[in-house]
């Protein structure tokens, strides 16, 4: 930002409406926007044509949502999207609600039709602000020009502070319009929204209590230590105590899938050693996790002996759906360093936990059944081996984006998680359409970074339309899609509890459309592989383009299927590692 | 299942009433009555709000509230701190064969007339939920022909007040390098 234009901001410069929209995105540090114009915001659009701000033209508004997203969790920072009122903005509610279940911090601005026709059903127009109240941490209808500063600085504010999350911005066309004068704000005030970051001094003393006392302690890790950068304070809290780590879909790469105390990933499709970490636990330490169906299983069964610690920062999720025995609201980085400050301390004391009994026994059923997968007998691709062989040859720096369906599951088993914000997946909405937005997304912001989306062959063709964005605006991302030529998770369901009825779950992917021409079509590179022996080769090819979109078209086995698996709202204890196989665990080693 | 009265106050800013209605709908949360009226601050305004539900529940009621940007603060009004009261107005079928009678029930329950016609009395009684229920079972034999009751509102006994509240928290905005 030049000195020029941050001596402005005191000055209260007479501008329109729309100039005041665009300065304060500039004031408030926005370098990326996606978005689609249209009447309403079009005033907007005039002033950011001659703006350093960069606006990525795409092609359908939830590709501008979900890239917005993308961009966020590559970044760390705020995503930003725009659109037009009605159709516009109703094409935003996908992603707006995807980034509220999954506490993505963006900001998305739309266009509303002139103040005075407000409530008149005119044309293009839909009352954003009253459809994503729920699914928003915070939206704000500006008819007043004047308002714009204060509100888009509460916006930004409000996106990443606190528990981060989706705010909308929604501008009159009137306000845009009209003459106003600019003036960045130098401080806001919100009286309703405080947000507890420091946590409790006595809340941490009786956390390290029940850490030094329990034998079986576990770390439940959540997207919660991502959003606040947590990863190293929570290594060393690992490592000074030796706890076993799991961590849930959205916080993968908070903790390095090599270390030896990780056991996975917990949950529904968690692995053996992860869901069992949890169930015979007598300690859960959860950070940042928010005790989702999705990881609990049946909640009256689940981690039966389990005393818990509960931190996180919305006071909300704390108690929501597990008792809690001590609660600590707190950003979870400041709470973790403090637990590791309390323990060091205790440890100078010569007071260590005694977990040998339950590490060895975790060891063990990690050892007993690890991730695995049949390979196909008759020769065909195995869908889990491609991502194997990705995770191999791209590494650990790469990002990788995923849809949503087995695809999704075998990407965050099978590729192996170094790092944070390396992983981004729509996890608490399950979005399909999410994967290729959303790396494209990630790309702008870490343009330095190789972007695989991994995606199914159904999620692909909700919202392939971003390549042509790709391609036009040298965002050279990668996809994998799965091609399994069905709906495979709905179809894995129907194997397990349709008797095999496969009812409309048949894409037929493999014939329509044709992805490598799709790809071409699209001007990005389109490859094809369904051999075992051709993948490592094809990947390469595919790291070699750096110019414009690849595609790789994985044509898979269709009947492979996700395990581990703890059938939907049954208890975790009745986990299988593969199709009627339970795991027996030897109890007396506990 | 327990009553629960919550004086909710929040920001008057259009747009309040949805977020809070929206809310207690989404999540499954009963209201049972709710009033929303200005306060001593204009930029305030308070709302009772009552709901059944168990303790539990009623910890994630308010959490969710407090996570709304525009609620400033919640306090669980206990009935025997707190002074509760609902208005009733109802239009009581009334001529001048049972006029008497039906005037004498009113000043029973310390009701007032509010308006007369022919064949109707409209009387406007003030109190809790139980005096307001009695009174109703009384004039249903004469007749009802309307009724129309306000939420509950209600405020602490004593001298403390739930307003005054601490200044808001100014926060920097970030200024372009
Ligand atoms: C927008 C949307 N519609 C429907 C679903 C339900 N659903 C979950 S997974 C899935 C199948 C996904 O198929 P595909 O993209 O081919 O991935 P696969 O499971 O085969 O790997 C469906 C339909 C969803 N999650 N999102």
């Amino acid at each position: 930002m030049t000195e020029q234009s941050a001596s402005d901001s005191s000055t209260g410069e007479s501008v329109t409406g729309a100039q005041s929209l665009i300065k304060s995105l500039e004031h408030a540090g926005v370098k990326d926007i996606f978005g689609i114009p249209g009447g309403a915001i079009l005033p907007a659009y005039d002033p950011l044509y001659d703006s350093k701000i960069r606006h990525i033209l795409v092609r359908h508004e939830q590709g501008a949502g979900h890239a917005a997203q993308g961009y966020a969790v590559a970044t760390g920072g705020v995503g930003v999207c725009m659109a037009t009122s009605g159709p516009g903005a109703t094409n935003l509610v996908t992603p707006l609600a995807d980034a509220h279940m999954d506490s993505v911090p963006m900001v998305a601005v739309t266009g509303q039709v002139g103040a005075a026709s407000i409530g008149t059903d005119a044309f293009q127009e839909a009352d954003i602000r009253g459809i994503t109240m729920p699914i928003t941490k915070h939206n704000f209808l500006v008819t007043n020009p004047a308002d714009i500063p204060r509100v888009v600085a509460e916006a930004f504010y409000l996106a990443r502070s606190g528990r981060p999350g989706p705010v909308l911005v929604d501008v009159a066309k009137s306000a845009l319009q009209a003459q106003t004068s600019f003036e960045w704000p130098t401080e806001i005030s919100l009286s309703g929204y405080r947000p507890v970051t420091r946590p409790h001094s006595k809340q941490i003393r009786e956390a390290t209590r029940l850490i030094l006392e329990s034998r079986r302690p576990v770390l439940y890790v959540g997207g919660g230590t991502i959003r606040s950068r947590a990863h190293k304070e929570l290594r060393q809290l690992a490592e000074l105590t030796g706890i076993p780590v799991v961590t849930t879909l959205m916080a993968r790469g908070a903790f390095p899938d090599s270390h030896p105390q990780h056991l996975g990933m917990p949950g529904m499709h968690g692995t053996v050693a992860a869901v069992a970490g949890l169930q015979k636990s007598d300690l859960i330490i959860s950070l940042g996790a928010r005790f989702d169906d999705r990881v609990t299983g049946a909640l009256d069964s689940f981690a039966p002996g389990a005393k818990v610690i509960h931190a996180d920062i919305d006071p909300a999720e704390i108690g929501k759906n597990r008792a809690v025995d001590v609660p600590i609201v707190g950003d979870c980085r400041e709470v973790i360093a403090d637990l590791v400050a309390a323990l060091t301390a205790e440890q100078e004391q010569g007071n260590t936990g005694d977990y040998e009994g339950w590490v060895k026994f975790v060891a063990g059923v990690k050892m007993r059944y690890p991730l695995g997968y049949d390979t196909p007998p008759d020769g065909t691709l195995a869908p889990q081996y491609v991502l194997e062989r990705l995770s191999h040859i791209s590494g650990p720096e790469s990002i990788y984006v995923a849809g949503v369906g087995q695809h999704q599951m075998w990407a965050t088993h099978f590729i192996q998680y170094e790092n944070p914000n390396t992983w981004i997946n729509s996890g608490g909405l399950g979005t399909m359409g999410f994967a290729v937005p959303a790396a494209m997304g990630a790309k702008v912001g870490r343009p330095e970074a190789t972007v695989w989306a991994v995606d199914g062959d159904g999620c692909f063709q909700m919202t392939n339309q971003e390549l042509a964005t790709c391609t036009i605006e040298g965002i050279p991302i990668k996809v994998a899609v799965i091609n399994n030529e069905s709906l495979g998770m709905v179809r894995q369901w129907q194997t397990l509890f349709y008797e095999g009825r496969y009812s409309n779950t048949d894409l037929q992917s493999k014939r329509i459309p044709d992805f490598v021409k799709l790809a071409d079509a699209y001007g990005a590179v389109g490859l094809s592989c369904e051999s075992p022996a051709d993948v490592d080769e094809t990947i390469k090819k595919a790291m070699e383009v750096d110019d414009v979109p690849v595609v790789v078209d994985f044509r898979v086995h269709r009947d492979a299927m996700v395990w581990p698996m703890v059938p939907a709202g049954t208890s975790n204890d009745d986990i299988n590692y593969a199709r009627g196989l339970a795991p027996e665990f030897e109890e007396d080693d506990l | 299942m327990t009553v629960h009265t919550l004086s909710v106050l929040v920001e008057n800013r259009p747009g309040v009433l949805a977020r809070i209605a929206g809310l207690f709908s989404r999540r499954g949360f009963n209201i049972d009555s709710l009033a929303v009226g200005p306060t001593e601050d204009s930029s305030v305004s308070r709302m009772t709000i009552v709901v059944n539900v168990e303790e539990t529940p009623l910890e994630q009621v308010t959490k969710q509230l407090n996570k709304l940007v525009e609620v400033i603060k919640i306090v669980e009004l206990d009935d025997r701190d707190s002074i509760e009261k609902e208005l009733m107005m109802v239009k009581v079928k009334a001529d001048v064969n049972n006029r008497g009678q039906v005037v004498d029930a009113i000043a029973l329950f310390r009701g007032k007339v509010v308006d007369v016609a022919p064949d109707t009395i409209t009387v406007q009684l003030t109190g809790n939920a139980d005096k307001l229920r009695d009174f109703v079972a009384v004039m249903e034999p004469f007749g009802i022909r309307e009724l129309v009751q306000s939420g509950m509102v209600a405020i602490g006994r004593g001298s403390r007040s739930i307003t005054e509240r601490a200044k808001p928290l100014a926060v920097p905005v970030e200024q372009p390098a």
